[in-house]
């Protein structure tokens, strides 16, 4: 994706459907499509101005035609394209690929997902792999905790390293009022909570929660004269390393290090420049792995890194602000949440949680058990 | 009659059945290939030969899972086999939280049931 445009799109609308339990007989279009009028209300623009529609759900196949039908629409440009949970930092390039050649020009990225009302083994079917489903592992944890184990191994990472990631996230959760989680959180907590794959115990797990969300996107020179200050697109990279855990080459290094090199590359910038860092946190060890991969710490650095309060609020670096996947909400395929707090930060609407003078943020997306990995580098209008 | 008669996945598991663990040989990329399938994934070509692996392998990473209603909590690993290659696996007739990264396994096969056919499974070597 070399060719694409630093800055030659923005995000100019961003918002969650419902969350967390939604009400009953609500739908992942009806999710997805929440968060489009939101997102249009937000950026000031018509749900009928959208032309493009990228977007994915667990639950349902043709998910681009089903939401097209929905809005009424026959898109000018659509993607469906699937890969877990960063498939919407995948279709942020893509879509900004799109309004770079004209095929769209005002694209929507949406979400939707029901699992905590019908049940993660409905929202998710599971799929047999002669190679792997003998062995019964709890997917995707067990393949999580098998890169944990190896990282613990390799590099002396603790199981508190890991549980500090959860409380930081806790922390964050508290100062977000869309959180789920409303209670303060302990390392001691964490380790002591019901074990589900060693090294995991369950708050080191992400939650399982209903949601959606969208966010809408238009070429910079469209995005100026919106209601809001556009957030644009300064990077974006993305590599894909294997699907099933027994493929994957090092559990100890990502995807995220190529999809990093990319996004920095285009952005021309390095991890000394990002003012917050939201990380894909479907497990604690995700978290400590990303800031390595991206270059925030050396490899192996990571577990050390996070200890001792230094991604918590107050802390030296602001990660997950919103609470992550950890404590705030995870709706089975979580990217695009991760965009929609960036843009948040970046415009100032946060709050307490707020990060002073954020200029630039990453968002990156982990999909899979570690499988597909994308980094989105957003930045205000300053950083053109 | 198919073009081909029996995909990878069977070719396999007639091995397994016999209590061999089949795996692949690339002779272009000159590398083992697992799991079984019909194009080498390191060089493309479909020219990919049968071999019988020796069944030993050292554990590359280890978890115990933990059964959400009845059960014992049971290991799940990654074996790096001798050969050259990568799998998922069990290892038994130990503690699954005594199951370490560098252990040196070997494989056996668990027997067939009515729902699953054998499949590899592993010891400690010398245990």
């Amino acid at each position: 994706m070399s060719d694409l445009k630093r800055g030659g799109a923005a995000i100019i609308g961003a918002a969650e459907s419902d969350l967390g339990v939604v009400a009953d007989g609500y739908n992942v279009i009806d999710l997805m499509a929440q968060g489009i009028a939101r997102a249009a209300e937000d950026a000031g623009i018509k749900v009928r101005d959208i032309d493009g529609i990228f977007c994915a759900t667990t639950q349902s196949r043709t998910s681009g035609l089903n939401l097209a039908e929905y809005l009424g629409m026959s898109p000018k440009y659509i993607d469906s394209t699937i890969i877990g949970g960063s498939s919407f930092m995948f279709h942020v390039g893509h879509a900004m690929a799109a309004l770079q050649l004209g095929l769209c020009d005002v694209a929507a990225i949406a979400y939707g997902s029901t699992q905590r009302s019908i049940g993660r083994q409905n929202a998710s079917v599971r799929e047999i792999n002669p190679y792997e489903t003998p062995y019964r592992p709890f997917l995707p944890s067990s393949a999580y905790a098998l890169a944990a184990s190896r990282h613990m191994h390799v590099y002396g990472t603790t199981r508190e390293q890991m549980a500090a990631v959860a409380v930081a996230a806790r922390q964050w959760a508290l100062m977000n009022p869309k959180a789920w989680e409303k209670k303060p959180l302990t390392v001691e907590e964490v380790l002591g909570a019901r074990m589900i794959s060693y090294p995991f115990t369950v708050r080191d797990i992400c939650l399982v929660t209903d949601g959606g969300g969208a966010i809408i996107m238009t070429t910079a020179d469209r995005a100026k004269s919106l209601k809001k200050p556009p957030v644009y697109v300064l990077g974006q990279g993305e590599y894909i390393s294997h699907a099933n855990i027994s493929s994957m080459p090092d559990l100890t290094v990502t995807g995220a290090l190529p999809s990093g090199k990319q996004a920095y590359a285009m952005a021309g910038l390095a991890a000394k420049d990002i003012d917050v860092f939201e990380l894909y946190d479907a497990f604690t060890i995700n978290t400590i792995l990303f800031l390595e991969d991206l270059g925030v710490c050396p490899k192996g650095e990571g577990g050390r890194f996070v200890d001792g309060g230094t991604i918590a609020p107050g802390g030296k670096l602001p990660v997950n602000t919103n609470g992550g996947g950890l404590s705030y909400c995870h709706p089975g395929m979580y990217g695009l949440f991760l965009l929609i707090e960036a843009v948040r930060q970046l415009r100032g609407e946060c709050g307490e949680r707020q990060v002073k003078g954020a200029e630039t943020a990453i968002a990156h997306g982990n999909g899979g058990v570690l499988s597909s990995q994308s980094t989105v580098i957003l930045g205000t209008a300053a950083t053109l | 009659m198919p073009d081909t008669p029996q995909s990878p996945y069977a070719i396999y598991q007639s091995h397994l059945d016999k209590g061999e663990l089949a795996y692949q040989w690339s002779p272009e990329a000159g590398k083992a290939v697992f799991y079984p399938r019909v194009v080498c994934p390191f060089s493309g070509s479909t020219n990919l030969e049968w071999r019988v692996a020796s069944g030993l392998g050292t554990v590359y990473a280890t978890t115990v899972t933990h059964p959400f209603q009845a059960g014992e909590p049971y290991n799940i690993a990654l074996i790096d086999i001798d050969e050259g290659f990568r799998m998922m696996g069990r290892v038994e007739a130990i503690d699954p939280m005594a199951v370490k990264i560098g252990m040196r396994v070997k494989f056996r096969t668990h027997p067939a049931t009515e729902k699953q056919p054998a499949y590899p499974v592993f010891t400690p070597v010398g245990g």
